[in-house]
Formats: C-alpha cells, sequence, structure tokens
C-alpha cells in the first residue's frame, strides 16, 4: 500500500467519527520506482490532507516534503518529485494501519491492508 | 447445481485458489475481463486531456480489470473480498494498490477524492445474503452511500452486473437512484444472450449534460451474432434503459415465449428439415403445477 491510498483511506467502523487519518504501525517498508506524472500530481494536489501525508512519509522513514504548502509549488520541479516519491515510491509492505478513534488494528500483510469488519463494526 | 457463482458459495468462498488460479490461466477469461473494463473506462467518460486519475476497482480480484487502468496511464485502488484473487494480482504485479475489503460494509474513502469507480461482475453479489447477519439491502445501501461520497463531484461510476433477474436489476438500481446518483443502465448487444452485457452508468452530483446515459451496442441486433468475438461495432445503436423511462416494455417482453413464439420457432425448424412435433391445441399451453 502506498501513501496514495493511505492519505484517501478513513476507518468506517460503526460510530466512529473521525477515522482520519489511520495511524501506520511500520515493520516494512519497500519502494519501488514509479515514473513521474506531473498532471497527476497537480490533478490531485487539491485532494490530499497535507499534513496526514507529512506525517505518513515520516512514519515511513521519509522526512524531505515540507510542512506547508501551496499549490505554486506545483511549478516546482523539486517539490513535485518529492511529493511523487512520498505518495507513489514508499510500500507499506507488513505492518497495521490503525484507527485513531478505537485503536482498531488493521493489518498489513504482503502490501495488502485487510480492511475486513468484524460483524459488530458494522 | 446452478450455474450462478452468486447462488453456489459467499464469494469469499467460491473465489478460492483453484476459481482464482482461472484468471491466469483461461485465455476467455482473461479476454473478456479485459473487454469489460475497457467498454466500463470508455463509459467512464474521464475528460479527453490525457491527465492520469484516481480510479477505484471495485471487485479488482486478480486485477485484470485494474491493468486495463493503469494500461491507461491511470493509478487505482482495489478493493476485494476474497484474498486468493489478491494473491493473484500480487503475483501479476498489478501497478494498482490493493485492499481486502467488503464492499457491502461500505467503503472506508474520505469524500470526494475518487475521480471515477469501475467494477466488473461484482456487485450483483450485494443481492445474496452470505450470512444470518447479511440484509441485502442494508449492504446496498452501505455500498451505493459510500460509493457516492467518495466520488468527486461529476464523477461517474460504471458498474458492469449480471443481476439474477429483473428484480434484482431494480433493487440494484433503485439504491443506486436512492444514494443520489443520476444514470441507469446500458444495455450491450440485448439480443443476444452469450454478449448481453448490462453496465450501471452512475453519475454523481446534480444532473448535468453529463448525467445521460450513454448509448448500448447492437440493440437493433441485425448484425448481432451469438458469438462472443463478431459483434459489429460499427453498425450497432442505442439501447438505454434509465429511470425516467418506464419499464413496461421489459415486463412484456420477459413473459416473452408464448405460444406464437414456440409456432414462429417450430415453423423455422420444419423449413430446415427438422422432425418436428405438429401443431395442436396443446401446444404451448400452460401446465398445471404438479405436471
Ligand atoms: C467476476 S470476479 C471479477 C474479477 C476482477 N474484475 C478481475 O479482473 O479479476 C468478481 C469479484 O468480485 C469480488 N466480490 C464479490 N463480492 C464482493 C464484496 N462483497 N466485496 C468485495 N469484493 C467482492 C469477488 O471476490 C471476485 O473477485
Amino acid at each position: 500500500m502506498r501513501l496514495l491510498t493511505h492519505n484517501m483511506l478513513s476507518s468506517n467502523i460503526k460510530g466512529v467519527a473521525n477515522g482520519f487519518p489511520l495511524g501506520i504501525e511500520v515493520e516494512k517498508v519497500i519502494e519501488k520506482q514509479v515514473e513521474l506524472s506531473a498532471d497527476f500530481l497537480r490533478n490531485l494536489f487539491p485532494k490530499i490532507e497535507w499534513k496526514a501525508l507529512v506525517d505518513a512519509a515520516r512514519t515511513m522513514g521519509y522526512a524531505e516534503l515540507p510542512e506547508e504548502v501551496d499549490s505554486s509549488m506545483l511549478d516546482s520541479n523539486e517539490f513535485l518529485t518529492k511529493f511523487h516519491h512520498a505518495l507513489l515510491e514508499l510500500h507499506l509492505e507488513e505492518g497495521a494501519l490503525v484507527c485513531p478513534e478505537t485503536g482498531r488494528r488493521f493489518p498489513v500483510t504482503k502490501g495488502i491492508p485487510n480492511m475486513l469488519l468484524h460483524e459488530d463494526e458494522v | 447445481m446452478s450455474s450462478r457463482p452468486e447462488l453456489q458459495a459467499p464469494p469469499d468462498i467460491f473465489y478460492n485458489d483453484a476459481e482464482a488460479r482461472k484468471y491466469t490461466s483461461s485465455s476467455r477469461i482473461i479476454e473478456i475481463q479485459a473487454k469489460l473494463s475497457e467498454r466500463a473506462l470508455e463509459l467512464l467518460a474521464l475528460p479527453d486531456d490525457d491527465v492520469p486519475r484516481l480510479l477505484l476497482d471495485i471487485g479488482c480480484g486478480s486485477g485484470l480489470s485494474g491493468e486495463t487502468l493503469s494500461e491507461n496511464g491511470h493509478q487505482w485502488i482495489g478493493l476485494d473480498i476474497s484474498q486468493s484473487m489478491l494473491n493473484v494480482a500480487l503475483e501479476r504485479e498489478v501497478e494498482g494498490d490493493l485492499l481486502v475489503g467488503d464492499m457491502g460494509q461500505g467503503l472506508g474513502l474520505r469524500p470526494g477524492v475518487i475521480d471515477g469507480a469501475i467494477s466488473i461482475s461484482a456487485v450483483q453479489w450485494l443481492c445474496n445474503a452470505d450470512k444470518s447477519s447479511h440484509d441485502p439491502r442494508l449492504r446496498l445501501k452501505a455500498f451505493f452511500g459510500s460509493l457516492y461520497r467518495c466520488l468527486a463531484r461529476g464523477a461517474r461510476a460504471v458498474l458492469q452486473v449480471y443481476p439474477e433477474n429483473l428484480a434484482q436489476r431494480e433493487l440494484i438500481l433503485s439504491f443506486a437512484m436512492r444514494a443520489g446518483f443520476a444514470g441507469g443502465v446500458v444495455v450491450d448487444f440485448p439480443h443476444s444472450t452469450k454478449s448481453r452485457k448490462e453496465y450501471l452508468v452512475l453519475t454523481c452530483g446534480p444532473p448535468s449534460i453529463n448525467t445521460s446515459v450513454p448509448t448500448g451496442k447492437g440493440e437493433d441486433g441485425e448484425s448481432c451474432s451469438e458469438d462472443e468475438s463478431s459483434g459489429d461495432e460499427e453498425n450497432q445503436t442505442v439501447s438505454i434503459s434509465d429511470r425516467h423511462r418506464p419499464r413496461k416494455r421489459q415486463k412484456i417482453t420477459k413473459k416473452g415465449k408464448g405460444r406464437e413464439w414456440i409456432l414462429r420457432k417450430k415453423e423455422q425448424r420444419r423449413r430446415r428439415g427438422d422432425d418436428v412435433h405438429p401443431d395442436t391445441k396443446y401446444t404451448a399451453r400452460k401446465r398445471k403445477p404438479r405436471f
């Protein structure tokens, strides 16, 4: 799972009012290179919760993202490269996602989070 | 036993390792999945600007449908309830992110972030109650409600489905509409039992030109053969049914094969030289239930 997905996921356990962002427990992170698309990044940027991305990237061992951003930075190649790397090249391979309200852990194995809810959580 | 997988076992049981294996080994399954996905992507009608989007693949399974999205440059998140199917997707090294999840529990995604969603042959599974705690209506409601919320305004969801019957299609569609979607059903090759495919084309947000339902392929059927591969796509025209149209016509055709139809078929076979029973007053007569 990449941080792109982490930035969109939210715990939907019954009764949870704010399930975002999910905490990250890291056991293993891997990196995979992918081609950068500035168009994709620019289109997606307004939908990103920036603070959550910065924190998640730091948890995954990548601390290069600026704390503060504005859309003018999307003209900078240096910024795009970092944004791209954090969003699409870091994978949580083993570990867990954690509901911020209930502390419920969603295990991540072979890069796949298991988001299935128990019956009493639906 | 029924040939409908939905009636055999819950999806996480039906799509076991053996079934999942078919998605790498059967060229027929692979080809059909790819075709359906391409058509779904076409019906998504993303802006024609070459910008890669963030898409969702619901019931992404082995990732065949996701591969179509990747080939077109998009990023995607795939959700599936079957670990065996997702293992095949891993083997295939798909580019999208995968999640184990049950769409009937609702999609746990932030509001307004997804640019479009596709689903290939998965949503009809929601019509079954696989556990005593399952209520299809609640699950359809959770699914469509959460799908509506996570899509960006004006974004589309294209769901290719195999409803078991008219009632099931109506059920699925009614929950989509109740969630706020506009749109309807597009039917490709409606006169072919094999090639017939239906897609729910749903648009999120207030009606606009974008919410009109696109045209299906092969409505008139003259050129449409039963063969999966030989549809003449150029000559095919519209088939639309959406919620603004009364469903009467479909209901009539559903009653379908009456005496007239049978007489016509028998006549056809006679002309072909087949040995056919003579027509009598008993032909196509309704039988009593105990027959
Ligand atoms: C016909 S397969 C489609 C596979 C996929 N499009 C592919 O390319 O491999 C239907 C898929 O829907 C999934 N499915 C069925 N019910 C589901 C549910 N409630 N939530 C998530 N996925 C489900 C099944 O596990 C199966 O992988």
